[in-house]
């Protein structure tokens, strides 16, 4: 896909040389030419096992370390104020009576503030981290509603917020466009995503839809969004002589890293994240402006600072998921098969970001339409820049598919998924290639018996429990495949058997470290407990986003590539009077605590005994995960099978999901315990989406009205039903053990799912997330 | 948060006395005081905290309940002549905010909560009569889904958000006060103003007057009582609409009859109309509807939530006709 494109673009001709490395040092590859990954024949592993999270036990005795959390020596505390005004220029900022308050060392604006670099924007450059482009706290100038305008460091946190409120600040409002209707009004672009026009057309969708006998072609929408993971955004920032360290709750550390190296002027060494655990990302938790401005602060007052986002900071200065507003018209023969298909419609961005909700990214490999038309344009807001959030045009863009397709469903009087299974395609309808591993049928069937599918009437409104009106929906989840170029990792096995893996990945509570510490214990030979797994650090090997759903498999490429050669310099150190003299790299594995030649396990040596022999206390090594070239000859895409069953009040249209199940074809799964997490926090976020969320942004001032958990609603536990959640488990030829990233599969589709199943109930079809109860009165 | 004292009143005088000066709040459960004073919507220069005063619960000789204003929340909806006497109340209670919330939660400080309108909690960014008086409102022509359909002014249309307040309401709860002038109570249905052109003062108490506890009058048609509460999820959200009602049928008619709204004016809202309009006449749904609707005759819709209107009409049927399918 367009990452590899991007991936081409930034490293051009290195590409071959790079795919000819790959198949030199990892005869096991899964790249195009190669073999599988080993891993996937083995079966009795430690993969595929259900491990309680290694981090557990830290977690539930609060002795993991979050950002906010790091002790230092002379710590100041940081409050921020936000503008009130959309866009603007500030006239007069009086500072007297915070800085006279109690306990305030000092109040930073653009006046006094280190004089710094904009950030460079995500998707500029291979680690550019930042949410926009914009200069911070450099200028009189705002931007958005709730940018911050000030830093107040004080003694305490209660010092610091207190005088917060004594900043005086006279601004002079200009008009913004903020309002989504009069910016479209105004015109629309073509939106790009990731290098590439969000724009597909194949043969002649508009007269295939025309012509077609059965059509529907209806208009879906969705709101914005913002993210709220539990842990607020935090960062305890200090700088020892030139070295800049950060604690940060992030999904990028080497990104941000670099990026705020570039805005300092200094060099990424002297940069060093590091950000243990998590709680929560989504992609929320990349570079904004308090990393930043936590280590303005920190220089100008010659302290460290911590700076923790309130719930509200958080909706003023993290991006969320923008507003869409789509079309989908398709047009099918009487069987069901699509002649055309169209997808278009308009979200919103800011002059300052590469970000266009791409709504349509999920369209382009779902169904075999004989003709396409596919088309994102976005207009440019004066608001804070929108930002990815979990499956980023999938979670949005499978709402409106999945809704048209059982609207097309109802008309053509098809079962839903009969008419999907009618429309399955043999090879990526739009890009042509191969399906590395499809099995999209299989998780359907599965499902479909599991869930009583049959049980349905195709007749809305058919059935009722008292004042409730009971339905089922359906619809596909489908989230790609990922692996973005940087992967790199560093192993070392110590004389007494003990391996460590360090690559600058992250641990957001998905259980990656578990994951990854079972995945390298197989691949080592090794026993869990003789594996650490370290991560979350920038001074690590790696550029890796945890984003994308692609960790997994960004981390398990990398950790290959480094075993290879491992298994190379082990074997130059074991010498002539190994087991193992004059075998070749690839006629070794590894196995019981050692190595072995492939097809003769006995012929083998531990780890222990060629360090011994060799008197070396350790062997460390660290190699680059080979270009994802993976993803240029297969179209890579898990899908899900995704199954609700709702409850509609005759009374008060309140609607409630009373079941729901997922069945997924995501490849081999890791770890069935913290996948089953995954699949079913992505549901839970996927029923959000559905029935509630929605940022109150009030385009008379550009202001979220909501910033808050209580009048933002996500799904409480009494809104979340028993989520059954299965899986194929048929592992991917084409990927690092198998796997696909399963973090935002769960999102996708489970809207379509909701509406569906809501129009089953009731005969209402509504087409604007989300679904609150005054729609269905 | 602005800096203030903080001071703990060992009685009712004491209590009375410390808030002389009229920057000083009283201190409940604090789980609303609090948080806007965290927003500086409120700045008090001095709290004194009342919460350990009256926390009894009195079974009064008449058959009613004398309920101290510091008792929790959870502990009112839990006592067992409310859960079986008053079952609205306590249904109304849990209906509300979250366990933890209502473990702090006191009765005094869950009936002079402010209202919710997110025009009026954001101070640095909003224009609020409620908060500042003459600055104007931005909720009317804003987001004011949640906002009030019945008894709103040009200047203000936020709703008060208890649950428990309109179980009370219901109820014909009476609430006694203490003040620098003495004693007095009226029924917690009047505790609340309308808005009109004075939205910052939501109740009729007067500056440091002490709330001391919630009387319940002897109801013995209340055991037959019910709150129903309509939102946007099912916990942990603010009620779009919630009706509390008390049903007495007869040999075929309605004898008495208690109704209360929450959701939709700037007070917990008695239903007195539809109440009229019932008594003496059949229980049956119809009549049910047609009280519905005379009470939401001068209904008037916001842009946001005219929904309520239809929401509301039905909701009143439904919990009415419900408790006569009890009683029948
Ligand atoms: C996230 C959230 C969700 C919520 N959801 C709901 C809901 O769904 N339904 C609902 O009904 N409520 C809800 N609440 C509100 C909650 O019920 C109130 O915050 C609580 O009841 C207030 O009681 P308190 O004792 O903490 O009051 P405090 O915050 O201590 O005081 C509130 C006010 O009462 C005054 N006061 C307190 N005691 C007295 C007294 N004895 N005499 C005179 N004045 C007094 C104080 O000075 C203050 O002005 C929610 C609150 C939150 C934070």
């Amino acid at each position: 896909m367009s990452i590899l494109k991007d991936a081409k673009d930034l490293l051009q001709g290195a590409v071959q040389g790079a795919m000819g490395k790959a198949v030199a040092i990892a005869p096991d590859s899964w790249m195009p030419g190669g073999e599988p990954d080993p891993l996937i024949a083995m079966r009795h592993g430690h993969v595929g096992r259900p491990h309680s999270r290694i981090d557990g036990p830290l977690k539930v005795s609060g002795s993991a370390p979050f950002a906010a959390e790091f002790p230092m020596e002379g710590m100041a505390y940081a409050s921020l104020v936000f503008s009130p005004i959309a866009k603007g220029r500030i006239l007069e900022i009086d500072t007297t009576s915070a800085e006279a308050a109690p306990g305030v060392l000092a109040v930073m604006t653009y006046v006094n503030a280190p004089r710094i670099s904009p950030p460079p924007v995500f998707l500029s450059g291979a680690k550019a981290a930042g949410g926009d482009d914009l200069p911070v706290m450099q200028e009189d100038v705002v931007r958005w509603n709730g940018e911050p305008v000030a830093v107040v460091l004080a003694e305490t946190q209660e010092q610091a917020d207190h005088a917060r409120s004594l900043v005086h600040i006279v601004y002079e409002a200009r008009r913004a466009l903020i309002d989504f209707a009069e910016a479209k009004a105004a015109g629309s672009r073509t939106a790009v995503f990731m290098g590439e026009p969000l724009h597909l057309e194949i043969g002649d969708a508009d007269k295939a839809l025309a012509d077609a006998p059965v059509r529907i072609d209806s208009s879906y929408s969705t709101p914005r969004h913002n993210h709220n993971a539990i842990e607020l955004h935090a960062v305890t920032a200090a700088w020892e002589g030139d070295t800049l360290r950060i604690h940060d709750a992030s999904q990028l550390v080497a990104h941000t890293a670099w990026s705020i190296a570039q805005m300092f002027g200094i060099d990424e060494k002297q940069v060093v994240i590091t950000s243990p655990f998590v709680g929560g990302g989504f992609g929320g938790k990349c570079l904004w402006q308090h990393q930043v401005l936590a280590s303005m602060a920190a220089k100008l007052a010659g302290r460290p600072v911590r700076l923790v986002l309130s719930r509200e900071g958080v909706y003023r200065i993290v991006g969320g998921r923008s507003p869409t507003e789509q079309r989908v018209a398709l047009g099918a023969d009487r069987e069901g098969r699509l002649k055309a298909l169209v997808h278009s419609g308009t979200t919103a961005k800011t002059a300052s970001n590469m970000m266009a909700e791409p709504f349509i990214v999920a369209t382009k490999s779902a169904y075999a339409s004989e003709t396409f038309k596919l088309d994102v344009r976005a207009v440019e807001l004066d608001m804070l820049a929108n930002t990815f959030m979990r499956a980023p045009g999938e979670a949005v863009g499978t709402f409106a598919l999945e809704s048209a397709m059982d609207e097309l469903a109802e008309a053509l009087g098809i079962d839903p998924i009969e008419l999907r299974m009618r429309n399955e395609p043999e090879k990526d309808p739009t890009s042509g290639l191969p399906f590395s591993s499809r099995n999209v049928t299989e998780a359907w069937r599965a499902g479909a018996q599991r869930f009583g599918w049959d049980r349905r009437d195709l007749v809305p409104r058919m059935v009722r429990d008292g004042e409730w009106l009971v339905g089922m929906g359906c619809a596909t989840g489908t989230y790609p495949y990922y692996r973005m170029p940087g992967g790199a990792a560093r192993i070392t096995i110590t004389s007494g058997g003990h391996a460590t893996v360090d690559i600058a990945a992250h641990e957001m509570g998905m259980g990656t470290a578990t994951a990854q510490t079972q995945v390298a214990a197989d691949r080592l030979g090794l026993a869990m407990d003789e594996v650490t797994f370290r991560y979350g650090d920038s001074t690590l090997p790696g550029v890796v986003l945890a984003g994308g759903s692609q960790q997994t498999a960004s981390i398990g490429a990398a950790v290959s590539a480094a075993h290879g050669a491992l298994v190379k310099e082990l074997l130059k150190i074991a010498g002539n009077d190994s087991p193992l003299a004059g075998l070749k790299p690839d006629e070794v594995a590894s196995r019981d605590g050692g190595l072995c030649k492939r097809d003769e396990p006995e012929r083998h040596e531990t780890y222990v005994s060629i360090l011994g022999r060799a008197r070396q206390a350790s062997v460390s090594v660290e190699a680059e995960a080979p270009m994802p070239l993976e993803t240029q000859h297969w179209s890579m895409h898990s899908h899900a099978a995704m199954f609700c069953e709702v409850r509609v009040n005759t009374v008060t249209g309140e609607p409630r999901v009373s079941r729901f199940l997922g069945s997924f074809d995501c490849g081999r799964i890791l770890n069935p315990k913290t996948a089953t997490s995954q699949f079913r926090g992505g549901i839970i976020m996927g029923l959000g989406l559905a029935l509630m969320e929605e940022t109150q942004f009030d385009e008379r001032k550009g202001r979220v009205m909501n910033p808050s958990l209580s009048e933002y609603h996500v799904p409480v536990h009494m809104d979340v039903p028993e989520i059954d959640v299965i899986w194929t488990d048929i592992p991917d030829p084409h990927t690092p053990m198998g796997a696909r990233g399963i973090g935002e599969i769960g999102i996708t589709g489970t809207a379509a799912a909701v509406a569906n199943a809501i129009y089953n109930a009731t005969g209402r079809r509504v087409r604007d997330l989300p679904i609150t109860l005054d729609k269905l009165l | 948060m602005t800096p203030f004292r903080y001071s703990r009143a060992t009685d009712v005088a004491d209590a009375i006395r410390q808030s002389g000066d009229c920057n000083t709040r009283y201190l409940g459960g604090g789980t609303n005081l609090v948080d806007l004073m965290r927003e500086t919507v409120e700045r008090p220069e001095a709290l004194v905290d009342v919460s350990g005063l009256s926390r009894d619960i009195e079974e009064l000789p008449d058959g009613g309940l004398l309920i101290g204003a510091g008792v929790r929340n959870t502990a009112l909806a839990e006592h067992r002549s409310v859960r079986t006497r008053y079952p609205a109340l306590s249904r109304a209670i849990l209906a509300g905010a979250s366990a933890q919330i209502r473990n702090m939660a006191t009765v005094g400080g869950n009936l002079l909560q402010r209202t919710r309108c997110a025009y009026f909690y954001d101070d640095d960014g909003s224009r609020c009569n409620k908060r500042l008086p003459g600055q104007g409102c931005d909720a009317l022509e804003g987001f004011n889904r949640n906002h009030a359909i019945l008894g709103a002014s040009p200047s203000c249309v936020a709703v008060h958000p208890s649950d428990m307040a309109v179980a009370l309401a219901a109820l014909d709860g009476v609430v006694h006060l203490h003040g620098a002038r003495g004693e007095r109570s009226f029924p917690v249905a009047d505790l609340h103003r309308l808005p009109g052109d004075r939205p910052d003062v939501d109740t009729l108490l007067e500056p440091g007057e002490l709330i001391t506890a919630i009387e319940l009058p002897p109801l013995p048609f209340a055991a037959r009582s019910t709150y129903r509460k309509v939102r946007d999820r099912s916990s942990y959200a603010f009620a779009l609409v919630s009706v509390a009602a008390l049903l007495d049928v007869e040999d075929g008619r309605i004898r008495d009859v208690r109704i209360a709204l929450g959701g939709v004016a700037h007070k917990p809202w008695r239903a007195f109309k539809a109440e009229e309009v019932l008594r003496g006449g059949p229980p049956r749904a119809a009549a049910f509807t047609a009280a519905a609707d005379a009470e939401l005759a001068d209904a008037k819709p916001l842009a946001g939530n005219g929904f309520k209107i239809e929401l509301a009409r039905r909701t009143i049927a439904a919990v009415l006709g419900e408790l006569a399918g009890e009683t029948a």
